[in-house]
């Protein structure tokens, strides 16, 4: 049998395995929750348009231009009325005044006002609770599912080590066989979960009608952020076998990962906390491990060449081809000693098993 | 068919400590051939360069002739000393896991497990977790990881450890069955008595070198010197009066001792007997244990 045929053998026994995991199974669930409640929640609570009472005709054609939805009353009263039992956000009585509740009702101002001509210098502007929301979600999606599923890796190669199964099953097939099954299947399990996420997004912020300007940034980010997704998790994933061939204990693991870990948590802290400063992001989204972060978060701010993404994912496969390679190194040198944790360096340097 | 499994001078150092000196011996195919010594002699680290889990420093394996590659070694069937399935994996699904990493097809190894499982009396545990399973039952789910492709090679470290006296028969027929079609087993034991019984060759190792191999009828004729056994009815201390005769043990009537090259072992039969009557009398078969201790001194 080939290694591309065991290869596809051990793939297929990770996918089972983890479709019947509710580890998977949840947080699957629960980021697609997370990316529906992001998009559409924030336009059901804002209720649609301010709903006014008025008693006078011509005012309330004025209003129904201004696409507010009007109701119309006999007289004032019965317009404060319906204002004080809270079923308009706002009336409008001969003066013409203008009531609300607690606060005023601009829009119904604004209907009712002439306005000076406005010229907007950058009409392209993202609304500041969205610039700072989507590099948020981007680095929360992208921290947590490589992590999961690093993570995963990892323990999936513990664990094989620990039950000692991994004797049996390097005897009968290619180490490198074990190792790229394994990733095989866990990157697909990730890049299906965030490709979900991706389509779940893009489809509620059509529903919850975000305005075109937005969407014209928010799809290419999402389309760019899948990209860079899978690229950057590949990227990491012989790290998360090989540091799980270093445990030789499930105990032992949270040690020898750590620095993968790190690898993965600095850049969700860096672009969280960087994200306002503009020289430091352009940076950040150089540096492979954070480039999947900051990178769609330029595209979305509207401040990265199309060149830009295209150069850093080419860094980004280099970078990967590299740490696949140190990766399938570590696992190889680790994976047959069982007693106790293997060094770095030791796993480096015993190439042949021993 | 048969064909022969050999390990012709295989060294292996861990640091600058020797675990295995030249080490070479055959595995006939067709027979059971067990493989003893004390703990830490090599066993284990022997055994995993047969499956090429481990690297040899010099030397190598062949089967019938031919150096072990990984398609052919893919064809082995082995357990590890240190036992080990998924535990979380259903007895069923991690045998046709096992077989189709050796190369069966999907349907091939389920046909394979189901009626191995059925053979080894876990049938009705198929479909269970591993580690909802007994001990005794882990042991034999081990056994089916092993066997679920039809090795042409069997290489077994310590299958009966654990292993309750059903168990144990169970597994003596499954070996025999494949020895049967011509492949060599081979298997590491501690318990001499089972591996007496049971083999038809015999490899020794001790301190990382093998002391004896071979037939057993042949390695009882070498390594142990012929006593013999006589029982009276009256004290036997006379013996140690007789020409050629060197008592080993004496104990009121029973006596056993070793005979000098020369000397005919029916004269001090006929001297017995012209002092009374002879319960019984006749040559000491050596037990494995007392090879053991012999070759391994």
């Amino acid at each position: 049998m080939s290694t591309y045929a065991a290869a596809k053998v051990v793939a297929a026994r990770e996918i089972k395995v983890k479709l019947r995991d509710k580890t998977f199974l949840f947080s699957t669930a629960f980021f697609l929750l997370f990316s529906i409640a992001v998009t559409v929640l924030p336009s059901l609570f804002s209720g649609g348009p301010t709903s006014v009472a008025v008693a006078d005709q011509a005012t309330a054609t004025a209003l129904q231009q201004a696409d507010l939805e009007v109701r119309v009353v006999g007289d004032d009263a019965a317009a404060e009325k319906l204002l004080r039992d809270g079923d308009v956000d706002a009336a409008v009585v001969s003066g013409p005044e203008v009531l609300g509740m607690s606060e005023a009702p601009n829009d119904v101002v604004r209907a009712l006002s002439t306005a000076p001509p406005v010229r907007l210098l950058d009409a392209d502007a993202v609304d500041p609770f969205l610039a700072y929301i989507v590099p948020f979600a981007l680095a929360f999606v992208f921290f947590f599912t490589s992590f999961l599923f690093g993570l995963q890796i990892a323990q999936s190669v513990t664990e094989e080590k620990q039950t000692r199964i991994v004797e049996i099953l390097v005897a009968s097939v290619p180490t490198r066989a074990l190792l790229a099954g394994k990733v095989a299947a866990l990157s697909l399990l990730a890049f299906v979960q965030v490709g979900l996420i991706a389509i779940v997004t893009l489809v509620g912020s059509r529903l919850a009608g975000l305005d075109s300007g937005v969407l014209r940034l928010l799809e290419p980010t999402i389309g760019w952020f899948v990209a860079f997704f899978v690229v950057g998790f590949v990227m990491l994933a012989a790290l998360w076998a090989g540091v799980g061939a270093m445990a030789s204990r499930p105990e032992e693991l949270s040690s020898s990962s750590q620095p993968v870990q790190m690898a993965v948590m600095l850049p969700f802290f860096a672009v969280i906390f960087f994200g306002e400063n503009e020289l430091v992001l352009r940076i950040l989204s150089y540096v492979p491990i954070s480039a999947p972060v900051a990178m769609p978060t330029r595209i979305f701010k509207d401040e990265a060449a199309l060149w830009e993404p295209l150069v850093s994912l080419g860094l980004m496969a280099v970078t990967a081809a590299v740490l696949l390679a140190i990766g399938t190194r570590i696992y190889e040198g680790s994976l047959l000693r069982t007693n106790g944790r293997t060094s770095w360096a030791t796993a480096w340097r015993s190439n042949a098993t021993s | 068919m048969t064909t022969v499994l050999n390990v012709s001078s295989v060294s292996r150092s861990f640091g600058d400590r020797a675990v295995l000196k030249n080490v070479s011996f055959a595995v006939g195919g067709g027979k059971l051939t067990g493989f003893v010594g004390a703990n830490g002699a090599g066993k284990t680290t022997t055994m995993r360069i047969i499956l090429g889990v481990l690297a040899a420093d010099t030397g190598e394996v062949t089967l019938g002739g031919t150096p072990l590659t990984r398609e052919v070694r893919q064809r082995f069937g082995y357990m590890p000393e240190e036992r080990g399935l998924y535990p979380k994996m259903t007895v069923h699904d991690q045998i046709v896991y096992l077989g189709r990493l050796h190369g069966l097809s999907s349907s091939a190894a389920e046909d394979r497990t189901k009626k191995l499982l059925e053979r080894l009396g876990l049938g009705e545990r198929a479909g269970e977790k591993l580690e909802k399973l007994s001990l005794g039952n882990q042991q034999r789910a081990q056994v089916a990881a092993a066997l679920v492709h039809d090795p042409e090679v069997l290489v077994l470290d310590e299958p009966f450890s654990g292993l309750d006296p059903i168990a144990v028969e169970t597994m003596v027929e499954v070996l025999r069955d494949r020895a049967a079609t011509g492949a060599p087993v081979l298997f590491s034991s501690h318990q001499l008595e089972l591996v007496e019984r049971l083999c038809d060759d015999l490899v020794i190792i001790a301190d990382g070198g093998i002391r004896a191999a071979g037939d057993r009828a042949t390695l009882r004729a070498q390594h142990a010197e012929p006593r013999y056994q006589l029982q009276v009815d009256t004290d036997a201390g006379w013996l140690r009066d007789q020409p050629g005769v060197t008592l080993i043990d004496l104990d009121g009537p029973r006596a056993v001792f070793r005979l000098q090259d020369g000397f005919d072992d029916q004269k001090v039969l006929l001297a017995a007997l012209e002092r009374g009557p002879v319960r019984s009398f006749g040559p000491v078969v050596p037990t494995l244990t007392e090879i053991f201790r012999e070759v391994v001194r």
